[in-house]
C-alpha cells in the first residue's frame, strides 16, 4: 500500500506561531512526496486538534501521520493513541519537534521557518518508511519486593499487603524500624516517634501477607517488570527465633558486655556482642554481632567449652551452628526504600565534632532526648546539665565545600524541635540557634517555628564558622549578620544539624536494579514533577529518603504513592512493554558480546548453543546503545533503522 | 580616584552565589578587632553599582589567611575581593607609604626590604652552595627574601643548608639571579608586578634542571605551587622535604632536645595547602622533644597577622595584636619553645615575645633550626 501522509503544524498558541510562519510550512509540506493533506491549527493536542486528524484519516484514507509541534516526550503518546483510534498503527506516526528545538531557541522568523520546513521534511521522509509495530503485554506476578524496613518501606509494604498482595520486605539490619526508631519526638505535633513507629511495626509484622526478612541483603535481581526474581542472602542471628524470649540474660553474660558502641544510641552507650537493638525491635529476637563476638571470631569464649551466653540462656536459644541462607523470591514489582545516611560532621573539622565531646550531632541529641536513650531522656553532657546550648543549622547541607549543595529540608524543623526539647528539659538554660535561613514549609512548620521562638529559643542569623575550646567552655564563632558584627558565644553543648546524604550503598543498589542517580547522589525519579515515585525502569518505584531528603510525613506520602503505583500493575495483572526494540541478525552476529556490555538494562545475552546474541524484548528499552556498539552492524533498532535514519539525514542536509 | 564598578569583578569572584551567611566574617581572625567585615563588603558590592575602596581603610587589615574563602559554603572567594579592591587602590596610588616603598623595592631591587641586589648571597658566606645556573643540582633551594636578607631568618636558611648537607642533598640556589617571588605584592593588589615576575621566572626556570624546588617560606611555596602555572619541577615546602628525608632514613635527628614544643601552623602551609602533618612529623622525630598542641591548631589555627603584605601595612587597631594572643596561647600549653615554619610567623611571634617581655619563658625557633640543633 503506498504511503498516504497527513501533516499537521501546531501553533502551540504563540509558542511556535510567533517565530515560525506556520502557513508557509503547510504550503511547503503539501509539496512533499506522499503528503495527501497538510494543515495548521492553534493547539493540535486539544480535542478539536485531535478531531481534525481523525477526520482526515477517514476522509483521505491516511495511513501515516506527522505532527510538527513540541517534544515527543510531551505528546507522542497522545497522538499515537489518536491515530490508533482510527486504525493507523501508532508506530507509523512521527513527530517533528519545532518548539523546543526551534521556536523556543530562535528569534529570526525566516531562519526558524526554514528550519521547521527541514524538520518536517525529515519527519515526512521517515514516516513513509516506518513499519507497523506491535505493543506487547506481560503477565505480572502478584507480589511485591520492598527493599528497606524503615518508615517508608513498612508503610508501602502495609498498603500493598492490605490490597491483598504478597509482600517480601528485605531489611539489612537485624530489625525493622530504620532511623525513625532512633528519634525522640516528631515535629510539629511533638508526638512520640517511638510510639508511632511501634504501631506500624506491629501492623506490618502481624500482617499475613507480609514476610519480613531481616539481616538480609539482595545478592542478585533478574527479570523484568512482572517477572522479577531475587536471590536474598540472610545472615544468621545465631539465636533461634522460636525459643528466644528476650529475657536478656545472654547479653548480661556476654564477656564484651558494655564494651561495643551501640549504634542505636549513636555510639553514646555500649552494648554486648549479643543484643536486641531496641525494645520494640522486630523480630523480637536477640542477635549476635559477628564483627565483635569472640566465639565467632576466635572459636572460643570464656573459660570452658560453652560460651557464657549459651550457658546463660535458659531456653537453649543460642545456636552457633546457624548458617547463612540463600533465599529466592519471585515478584512483579519493586519498591526501593533504602533510606539515607547522616552527613559525617568530621568533614567540617573547624566545628570540632570528634574533637570535643560536647559537640554532638542531631542524632546524638535525639538519643539524649529519648526516654529509652542512654540518659533516660535527660540532657547530660560530661556528667553535667548544660547551661548554654547552641544549635547550628546546615552542617553538611547547602555546602559546596563538602559536595552537598542541596538543602536537607528537615534540619530547620528538627532543630526547632530539639531546641524546644532543650528548653523543656533544661528550663534554666540559654538555648540559641544559629541559622542562615529558616525553611519552615512543612504543614504547621511556620507555626512551630513561632512556638520555638515564643518559648524563648534565641534565633541568631549567621552561619557558624568555627568552634574551639577556651577553658571549660566551647566558643562558637559566627558573624551575627543582623547585628552586622562577628560574635563569640559561649556554650556547654553544641548540637550540629547534620544533613542527609545518600546511603553509602546507593551505588550498589543503583547497579543492582539499573537505576539512575540524580546530581545530588540520591536515586533519581523518572520525572521531578509528573513521575515522582517512578524510576526509568518499569515496575521499580522509590519511597522515602533514598530519593532525596524528606521528613516522616513526606516519606510516608511517597511510600503510599509508590504502593499505589505498584498496585496499578498488580491489580491489572499485566503491563505493556516497549514496542521499539533491538533485533539481532543471527547471520551476521559473531557473538562478541560488545552489545551486552553496552546495554544498561541487561537485555542482551549470548545464546550458548547458536553462539549469537539474543534480545530479551521485555527488558529492551529501545535505546539503541547495542546497535551502535555492534562492530558488524548485526543489530538493528526497529523504528530507527539505518534506512529510516538516512532519509532524515538526506532531508536535513 | 573614581569609584570602582562592581560589575568588573562580581562575576569573576562569583559574588552572586553569596547567601550572606557570614561564615567568612565569622572565621576572619581580624574581624573581632577591626571594622573589617568581608560579608558586608560583598553585600555592598552586590547592591551597588560602584564601591569606593578608599573609604575602606580596613582593607589593609586583611592578612589573606583565606579562612573566609575556605569556610564559604558557596564557593565564593571573599579574600579575592579584598585583593581586587586593594588592586584599585594600588592603581590609583592611594596606598600606605610603607606599602608603596615595599612594592617599589620589589620592582627596582628585587626584594621588598629595600636591600641591595648584590647583597643577596651574603647569607651563604662560609657555606659551600652550588650556583644552580652554572652547576646542575637535584634540588633548587629558594630561601625567600627574608632568608636572604633578614638577619634572624638568615639563621633559619643557614640551618636548613646545614641539614641538607648532613642529609647529602644535592642542591643549589639561584644566587644573585634570585628575585622576590612577588607573592605578597600580589596580595597587596599589585597584579602587574606579580605577572611580570612570573614571566621573568619562567625564563629563569627554563634554564634550571632541578627535580624539586624546596621553599623556605610557605608564601613562596604557595606562589610557585599554585600561582605560577606549570613549572618543570615539583614544588615542596621544606617541612615536606625534611619529612621525606627522615622517612627515607637519609636524615636522622639524634641529639636530644628535651623540651616542650608547641607548633604554630602558618596559614599558607596549613589552612591553605593542608600541610598539617609533615611539620609535626619532623618535630616528633627529634629525640626528647615533646610536642604539645595549642587549642587552636591545624584548621583552627590563629593567624599571626604577618601575611597578605601585612609586614608592610600596619592596619587599623594596632593596640590589639593577634601575635600577642597567639604567644599567650602558646604559653598556656606549658611549652618552652614555639616552633614556626614561616619567616613572617617568625618575625611576628618573636616580636610579640619581646614586646610582652617573655624571652625568658618562650623561645621562638624555626623547625629547621630545631632539626639542625638535633644533628649529631
Amino acid at each position: 500500500m503506498p504511503a498516504r501522509i497527513g501533516v499537521y503544524i501546531c501553533h502551540c498558541g504563540i509558542n511556535i506561531a510567533a517565530t515560525v510562519d506556520v502557513e508557509e510550512v503547510v504550503r511547503f509540506a503539501q509539496t512533499l512526496p506522499n503528503v495527501v493533506v497538510a494543515r495548521h491549527y492553534t493547539y493540535m493536542c486539544s480535542d478539536p486538534g485531535q478531531a481534525l486528524i481523525k477526520q482526515d484519516i477517514e476522509e483521505y484514507k491516511l495511513n501515516r501521520v506527522v505532527v510538527a509541534s513540541c517534544s515527543p516526550r510531551m505528546h507522542e503518546p497522545t497522538f499515537r493513541s489518536v491515530v490508533a483510534e482510527k486504525g493507523v498503527n501508532p508506530y507509523q506516526f512521527e513527530m517533528a519537534n519545532i518548539r523546543e528545538q526551534n521556536s523556543w531557541v530562535h528569534s529570526d522568523v525566516q531562519a526558524a521557518t526554514q528550519k521547521a520546513k527541514e524538520l518536517v521534511a525529515a519527519a515526512v521522509a521517515k514516516v513513509a518508511l516506518l513499519e507497523p509495530l506491535e505493543e506487547r503485554e506481560v503477565e505480572i506476578t502478584p507480589a511485591a519486593l520492598v527493599i528497606g524496613g524503615g518508615i517508608a518501606g513498612l508503610t508501602a509494604a502495609l498498603d500493598i499487603a492490605e490490597a491483598g498482595y504478597k509482600v517480601y520486605l528485605v531489611e539489612k539490619e537485624p530489625t525493622v524500624g530504620g532511623r525513625m526508631a532512633q528519634l525522640s519526638r516528631t515535629f510539629p505535633a511533638m508526638e512520640d516517634a517511638r510510639h508511632l513507629l511501634a504501631e506500624r511495626i506491629k501492623q506490618a509484622s502481624s500482617h499475613p501477607n507480609i514476610e519480613i526478612l531481616t539481616s538480609s541483603t539482595l545478592r542478585e535481581i533478574e527479570g523484568y517488570i512482572g517477572n522479577f526474581k531475587a536471590t536474598i542472602l540472610r545472615r544468621p542471628r545465631y539465636v533461634r527465633a522460636d525459643r528466644c524470649t528476650t529475657c536478656g540474660k545472654c547479653a548480661e553474660a556476654c564477656v564484651l558486655a558494655g564494651q561495643i558502641p551501640d549504634e542505636f544510641n549513636a555510639g553514646l552507650s555500649r552494648r554486648s556482642a549479643i543484643y536486641l537493638p531496641f525494645a520494640e525491635a522486630y523480630p523480637p529476637v536477640y542477635t549476635v554481632d559477628p564483627q565483635n563476638c569472640l566465639y565467632l571470631k576466635e572459636g572460643k569464649c570464656g573459660e570452658g567449652d560453652t560460651p557464657p551466653c549459651v550457658a546463660a540462656c535458659p531456653e537453649g536459644a543460642i545456636d552457633f551452628s546457624q548458617k547463612e541462607e540463600e533465599l529466592e523470591r519471585k515478584f512483579g514489582v519493586i519498591i526501593v526504600a533504602t533510606g539515607f545516611d547522616l552527613f559525617d560532621a568530621r568533614l567540617k573539622p573547624e566545628l570540632g565534632y570528634g574533637r570535643y565531646p560536647n559537640v554532638i550531632t542531631a542524632l546524638e541529641f535525639e538519643r539524649l532526648a529519648s526516654p529509652d536513650g542512654p540518659t533516660g531522656g535527660e540532657i547530660i553532657v560530661n556528667g553535667k546539665k548544660p547551661q548554654s546550648v547552641v544549635f547550628i543549622h546546615c552542617v553538611g547541607s547547602r555546602d559546596k565545600t563538602v559536595g552537598n549543595p542541596y538543602c536537607s529540608r528537615i534540619c530547620c524543623m528538627f532543630t526547632a524541635k530539639q531546641a524546644l526539647l532543650a528548653k523543656e528539659k533544661l528550663p534554666e538554660a540559654k538555648v540559641t540557634v544559629f541559622y542562615m535561613d529558616v525553611r519552615s514549609f512543612t504543614k504547621g512548620g511556620e507555626e512551630f517555628y513561632d512556638r520555638a521562638r515564643g518559648e524563648g529559643v534565641l534565633y541568631r542569623r549567621g552561619g557558624v564558622s568555627e568552634i574551639y575550646r577556651k577553658g571549660d567552655k566551647l566558643i562558637v564563632r559566627a558573624d551575627d549578620t543582623l547585628l552586622g558584627r562577628p560574635v563569640e558565644v559561649e556554650a556547654d553543648l553544641v548540637v550540629l544539624a547534620t544533613g542527609l546524604v545518600p546511603r553509602k550503598e546507593t551505588e550498589d543498589v543503583a547497579l543492582l536494579l539499573k537505576l539512575a542517580r540524580s546530581a545530588d547522589g540520591f536515586l533519581a525519579e523518572a520525572h521531578p514533577k509528573l513521575r515522582p515515585v517512578d524510576t526509568a525502569s518499569d515496575g521499580i518505584f522509590l519511597a522515602g529518603t533514598c530519593q532525596g531528603p524528606k521528613d516522616i510525613a513526606d516519606s510516608v506520602a511517597q511510600a503510599r504513592a509508590a504502593a499505589s503505583s505498584a498496585l496499578m500493575y498488580l491489580i491489572q495483572g499485566k503491563a505493556k512493554v516497549e514496542a521499539v526494540t533491538s533485533k539481532v541478525d543471527p547471520e551476521i552476529c559473531s557473538g562478541c558480546g560488545l552489545c551486552e556490555a553496552a546495554c544498561a538494562f541487561g537485555a542482551l545475552k549470548l545464546d550458548p548453543k547458536r553462539k549469537v546474541m539474543t534480545v530479551n524484548a521485555v527488558l529492551c528499552k529501545g535505546c539503541g546503545a547495542c546497535a551502535v556498539a555492534c562492530p558488524s552492524k548485526a543489530i538493528q533498532l526497529s523504528h530507527f533503522t539505518p534506512a529510516q535514519t538516512m532519509v532524515m539525514v538526506e532531508a536535513l542536509v | 580616584m573614581s569609584p570602582i564598578q562592581t560589575s568588573e569583578y562580581i562575576h569573576e569572584l562569583t559574588l552572586r552565589e553569596c547567601i550572606q551567611c557570614g561564615k567568612c566574617t565569622g572565621g576572619c581572625p581580624v574581624s573581632l578587632k577591626t571594622s573589617l567585615n568581608i560579608r558586608r563588603l560583598i553585600y555592598e558590592s552586590l547592591i551597588s553599582d560602584t564601591v569606593s575602596p578608599e573609604s575602606h581603610e580596613e582593607l589593609w587589615d586583611c592578612t589573606t589567611c583565606k579562612t573566609c574563602t575556605l569556610r564559604c559554603p558557596k564557593g565564593v572567594d571573599p579574600c579575592g575581593l579584598i585583593v581586587t579592591l586593594r588592586g584599585a587602590l594600588v592603581e590609583s596610588g592611594r596606598i600606605p607609604s610603607t606599602v608603596r616603598d615595599a612594592l617599589k623595592s620589589i620592582t627596582v631591587r628585587g626584594n621588598p626590604l629595600n636591600m641591595p641586589p648584590q647583597d643577596r648571597t651574603l647569607w651563604t658566606e662560609g657555606l659551600d652552595i652550588k650556583y644552580i645556573l652554572e652547576e646542575e643540582a637535584e634540588v633548587l633551594f629558594f630561601p625567600c627574601c627574608m632568608g636572604a636578607y633578614d638577619p634572624r631568618v638568615q639563621k633559619v636558611a643557614r640551618s636548613l643548608v646545614k641539614v641538607f648537607q648532613e642529609a647529602g642533598v644535592d642542591f643549589g640556589i639561584l644566587g644573585e639571579d634570585e628575585i622576590c617571588c612577588a607573592h605578597e605584592a600580589r596580595r597587596l593588589g599589585e597584579k602587574e608586578l606579580f605577572e611580570g615576575t612570573v614571566e621573568q621566572y619562567q625564563e629563569i626556570f627554563s634554564e634550571v634542571k632541578a627535580e624539586k624546588l624546596v621553599a623556605l617560606s610557605p608564601h613562596c611555596f604557595n606562589a610557585f605551587k599554585n600561582e605560577y602555572g606549570e613549572l618543570p619541577f615539583q614544588v615542596l615546602h621544606y617541612t615536606q622535604f625534611l619529612a621525606d628525608l627522615i622517612k627515607q632514613g637519609k636524615l636522622k635527628p639524634v641529639r636530644e632536645i628535651p623540651k616542650k614544643v608547641t607548633y604554630h601552623d602558618p596559614c599558607y602551609l596549613g589552612k591553605q595547602n593542608k600541610i598539617f602533618d609533615e611539620p609535626r612529623f619532623v618535630l616528633q622525630s627529634i629525640p626528647g622533644l615533646e610536642l604539645v598542641e595549642m587549642e587552636r591548631c591545624r584548621e583552627w589555627s590563629l593567624c599571626c597577622e604577618g601575611g597578605g603584605g601585612r609586614m608592610w601595612a600596619e592596619g587599623t587597631n594596632i593596640e590589639v595584636r593577634l601575635s600577642h594572643e597567639r604567644v599567650r596561647e602558646a604559653l598556656e600549653t606549658g611549652a618552652e619553645i614555639l616552633a614556626v615554619a614561616c619567616p613572617f610567623c617568625m618575625a611576628m611571634l618573636e616580636d610579640a615575645v619581646k614586646t610582652l617581655g617573655l624571652e625568658e619563658k618562650l623561645k621562638v625557633l624555626d623547625i629547621a633550626e630545631l632539626v639542625a640543633m638535633s644533628l649529631g
